[in-house]
């Protein structure tokens, strides 16, 4: 299981078949264990990781940390999901030492950041403080060092 | 087995080939190419359009909605489409909310022609005006429009192609691919026609808010729909939608707009070929229509530089192309170089990697222009109108 996980977080467009030869196995195992780490919320889900700037877009990015007020059932849980909801925020953890979610929100300019924190996470009840950070490079982001560009993603000829 | 080719419908089949998709096709194949050759935005719709999508999804909205639309909904758009256009429809019963325009079209003729029926339109037009009369059985009838008058709908030819099968007239001004806007002169002429002869009238209005007004095309301009006119809004079906303006193409979201008995037929194929336009779309639609209008006017600002771009440029590479005062296309006249549109297409695309449509996908009077449309980034059109100055140089 591992080592196919290691194999997905590098390249997930890998084919069954490619994933099969790499690790020894049949094709029916890798589907197999596909469909369990799928089934048990193992993997979220697949993505291309993309770096903003090279790909032309205007983004800004924030680390924020946020301390949250625990409840009695369930503790940060409720708080941080729906935080976690916002599309604004990319990703979201709960954290250990100094503050209780490590949030990450993404948006066309500071403006807008800056307001959706002010505007719709500090204002959660239960959120007691937020710190924000604004991120000014990526060097390298879920595994990948930034050097690719992207290009524009319609469809080159549409009527 | 008999060949899968002879059990298509001779209606579909009688469809010649999009020439888009030829062209589509062959851009597919290469790398760094900049098109010119896309017919929506470069922006993504508005943020808080999406995220109006994004909390109707989380408060669990996925269910069908009301055939016409949410009410709510057509409301909004009665408001907006009043402003816009000066002419007041009732949301109970004489809106109808449909899957993009191009439902709407499909609808529209599908209600009202029967087999051998004409509709009179104009050319150069959408690509889809044709097949969608075709498939209706209605039989399409064009006027080509000249680029020596601006691509202007002449009334005199509308009155020249009117007979006693003629039951329609289609408009759409800004026009695509051209970018043409109708003067109101013109427009009242027509008017005049349709009520003469009793015709009803279908004005295709998606680009409407794309107006490029004052001496550099920056400031806004109020449209102006047929159906305002006296003696309009009884027979005119107004269609307008929420893909060009705000961005919202994959939305597949837009409206007609006409008399009670109209919507009620257009309704009742919808009802069951559609069911209903996606709830998402329609919610977000909502929150376009409240609150969109500074997004609208800064993506129009947007293109209306692009399109200042364009001209200068085109006009220093004695490019010869009419001003257009709508939409997001230039449509230049290719004549000069001696080539067919679609070599001058093909042509620009192998040595200089910048696709452009041929004219001649629009209709016969297409031929002898290209499409060059500027909801394209500024930077990338800078580049595309270098590489199209070195190629027309050399020709």
């Amino acid at each position: 299981m591992d080592a196919l996980l290691d194999l997905l977080k590098k390249d997930a467009r890998l084919t069954t078949r490619q994933m099969a030869e790499r690790l020894g196995r049949s094709e029916a195992e890798i589907e197999e264990m596909l469909t369990s780490l799928k089934g048990k919320g193992a993997i979220l889900g697949y993505h291309a990781v993309i770096d903003p700037e090279q790909a032309g877009e205007r983004h800004v990015s924030a680390f924020i940390e946020v301390k949250l007020t625990p409840e009695r059932d369930g503790g940060f849980d409720r708080l941080a999901q729906r935080i976690a909801r916002f599309d604004q925020v990319t990703s979201c953890y709960l954290m250990s030492g100094g503050y209780d979610l490590a949030v990450i929100v993404e948006g066309d300019d500071l403006r807008e950041v800056a307001r959706f924190v002010s505007e719709k996470l500090s204002t959660l009840d239960g959120v007691l403080s937020t710190a924000t950070h604004f991120q000014l490079k990526v060097y390298k982001q879920s595994g990948f060092l930034a050097t690719e560009s992207h290009g524009d993603e319609r469809l080159p000829v549409t009527p | 087995m008999k060949p899968l080719e002879d059990r298509i419908a001779n209606q579909v089949k009688s469809i010649p080939r999009s020439g888009i998709r030829d062209f589509f096709e062959l851009v597919q194949g290469r790398d760094d190419v900049i098109s010119l050759g896309v017919g929506e935005p470069d922006f993504s719709a508005p943020w808080h359009i999406r995220e109006a999508a994004i909390f109707s999804l989380e408060k669990g909205n996925t269910s069908y909605t009301s055939n016409l639309g949410l009410l709510s909904l057509r409301q909004e758009i009665a408001t907006y489409v009043e402003n816009l256009f000066k002419v007041a429809y009732n949301p109970a019963n004489e809106i109808l909310v449909t899957v993009g325009v191009s439902e709407a079209l499909d609808l529209v003729f599908r209600a009202l022609l029967n087999p051998g029926d004409e509709v009179i339109y104009h050319e150069p037009c959408y690509v889809s005006y044709n097949p969608t009369i075709t498939l209706a059985y209605g039989v399409p009838v064009t006027i080509q429009t000249k680029v020596e008058d601006n691509f202007v709908l002449r009334a005199a030819d509308v009155e020249a192609a009117i007979t006693d099968k003629t039951r329609v007239i289609l408009l759409n001004f800004p026009t695509n691919p051209t970018g043409a806007v109708e003067p109101v002169d013109e427009l009242e002429k027509i008017a005049a026609l349709a009520i003469k002869h009793d015709l009803i009238v279908v004005t295709d209005e998606i680009y409407c808010e794309l107006i490029y007004n004052g001496d550099n095309g920056m400031e806004a301009g109020a449209h102006t729909s047929i159906a305002s006119f006296p003696g309009m809004r009884e027979r005119t079906v107004l269609l307008h939608g929420f893909s060009k303006a705000f961005a919202m193409t994959g939305f597949r979201l837009g409206y007609a707009c006409a008399p009670t008995v109209l919507t009620e037929a257009m309704m009742k194929i919808h009802q069951y070929s559609m069911l209903c336009a996606p709830i998402m779309s329609q919610q977000a639609a909502i929150e376009a229509l409240k609150n969109g209008a500074g997004e609208v006017e800064h993506m129009r600002r947007a293109y209306a530089q692009r399109r200042n771009l364009m001209l200068r440029r085109f006009a220093e590479m004695e490019l010869p192309c009419f001003s257009p005062g709508g939409a997001f296309y230039m449509f230049p006249d290719i004549r000069k170089y001696g080539l067919t549109s679609k070599e001058f297409a093909l042509r620009l695309l192998e040595e200089e990697s910048v696709a452009v449509v041929p004219g001649s996908a629009f209709g016969v009077a297409g031929e002898g222009s290209v499409r060059a449309c500027y909801a394209t980034a500024y930077d990338k059109i800078e580049i595309a109108l270098d590489r199209i100055a070195a190629f027309v140089k050399r020709l």
